[in-house]
């Protein structure tokens, strides 16, 4: 059977991974290349790099990073934030990306995702989906931008449907509602996307503890789970996340 | 020093599989081309891709590397990666019906949405993440790598070949289907070595230390 995936994410800051990563043992926690090795070996399914560098002209130090991480890591890799145009999309992908996630390009310029699709295969597309409930009902949520505080007026379901019939291959969705709270998943949120979209969703924001991974994928239907936090401070190893998740009858990559 | 060519005829990221080629075996040689020549200088070929079949012949057809890729079969050892695995049949469902190399008999079918799990849950395509590869048969590039491995897939169309002794391997999504090749001089694969960490790597390495003729 298909396994479920667990995925790491980890935010990198010109070059350097930040929201402090806290391995026992390792030498320099803001080495991508470590800490990817590191999840490696402990059995990560993917890895997700999200650039949160400020300036574009610092783009360029990403590419590196990811050129390093294919080196010596191989499972897939995806990397996100900034990914504007279709040469950022081949910059990647030549540097050993597997997947771009393109988030706030696919609002503005929705064709954006058709073109790259066209181009690279949808495979390697998956776009980003930052939604937050909506005042309108309990079942009804909307797409923001810029990190949750700029709304679009775009339903988060349509949205999602839109993306994949423009060629997007896998969702990634995050419950702007829940992202840094670790109270769980928006389960509702995670159910209504995966079941609305043929292709794979990968659910995120709000992981807490390992329940809330099983509960991702038992109610709301996820195909993969991304965590940051849990992982990175040494809570829980991935690992341990498999045991739990293989514990509650989810089928994983041990 | 044994020497290996890595098949870039524009479709995809061939920097994994020439990485992941280098990582297996530091003594080997690896060159990425779309060279004839070189090509067919090399002791060992690897036919990677990702993309449609339609752009893929195209490619193919646009460098000349559709006698190179006979050529090779008949001559050295072939590894077949994804779409370099269903351009080996006969034809695919995929862009309409494309006649692909027809090397080995058989056909590339899409999964038929709705799938579904025994448990009912439904199935996404494409068929992405890391599932079980049952081998079929012993084969050296199976070597040091336990039945039911998992391997990472990523694919929306699978090869149904006509001989049931060319199947090396099959995955379950949610019917078996052929998720390894392997006749004579030619192995291919569905999933993704270069992206399967250490079954990966190792399968790799059994294709360099790989002498079909011994």
């Amino acid at each position: 059977m298909l396994a479920t995936r667990i995925i790491p994410c980890l935010d990198v800051d010109n070059g350097r991974v930040v929201k402090g990563v806290r391995f026992v043992e390792i030498r320099d926690a803001g080495d991508p290349v470590e800490i990817a090795r590191r999840y490696d070996q402990e059995g990560a399914d993917e890895l997700t790099f999200l650039d949160i560098t400020a300036s574009s002209d610092d783009r360029e130090t990403m590419v590196h990073v990811v050129e390093q991480v294919a080196g010596e890591v191989f499972i897939p890799l995806t990397v996100g934030g900034g990914i504007r145009t279709i040469q950022d999309i081949r910059r990647m992908l030549n540097a050993g990306a597997d997947k771009v996630s393109i988030n706030t390009a696919a609002v503005f310029n929705p064709e954006f995702v058709k073109e790259a699709a066209d181009r690279f295969g949808s495979q390697c597309i998956v776009v980003a989906l930052d939604a937050k409930q909506t005042a309108h009902g309990p079942d009804r949520w909307e797409i923001f931008t810029h990190g949750g505080r700029k709304p679009t007026g775009l339903d988060a379901i349509e949205w999602a449907r839109k993306m994949v019939d423009y060629g997007a291959g896998e969702i990634l969705l995050t419950s702007m509602d829940r992202d840094g709270t670790k109270s769980g998943f928006d389960l509702a949120l995670t159910r209504a996307i995966s079941e609305a979209v043929p292709v794979p969703v990968i659910a995120s924001g709000g992981v807490g503890t390992l329940q809330h991974l099983a509960d991702g994928v038992t109610e709301g239907k996820a195909d993969a789970v991304l965590a940051a936090s849990i992982f990175h401070f040494g809570e829980y190893s991935i690992r341990q996340a498999k045991e739990f998740m293989a514990s509650r009858g989810i089928e994983v990559r041990l | 020093m044994s020497s290996v060519a890595v098949i870039d005829y524009g479709m995809g990221n061939l920097h994994s599989i020439a990485k992941a080629l280098q990582h297996a075996a530091s003594h080997c040689r690896v060159t990425v081309t779309d060279d004839p020549a070189t090509i067919m200088a090399a002791e060992r070929v690897v036919f990677p891709g990702v993309g449609s079949i339609g752009d893929c012949m195209d490619a193919l057809k646009l460098r000349g590397l559709v006698p190179v890729l006979a050529e090779v079969v008949r001559s050295r050892p072939l590894l077949g990666i994804c779409l370099g695995m269903q351009a080996l049949l006969d034809d695919s469902e995929e862009n309409g019906m494309t006649a692909c190399l027809g090397i080995v008999p058989g056909h590339v079918r899409r999964f038929s949405a709705p799938l579904s799990d025994p448990r009912g849950n439904l199935l996404k395509i494409p068929h992405m993440g890391w599932n079980q590869v049952i081998q079929s048969r012993p084969h050296p590039l199976w070597a040091g790598i336990p039945d039911r491995s998992r391997f990472y897939f990523v694919h929306s169309y699978y090869a149904c070949p006509n001989r049931v002794g060319d199947v090396a391997a099959t995955t379950s999504y949610p019917e078996p289907f052929a998720a390894a090749i392997a006749s004579g001089n030619l192995f291919a694969v569905q999933f993704h070595p270069e992206k399967s960490q250490a079954a990966g790597l190792r399968l790799l390495a059994n294709f360099l230390d790989w002498n079909p003729k011994d």
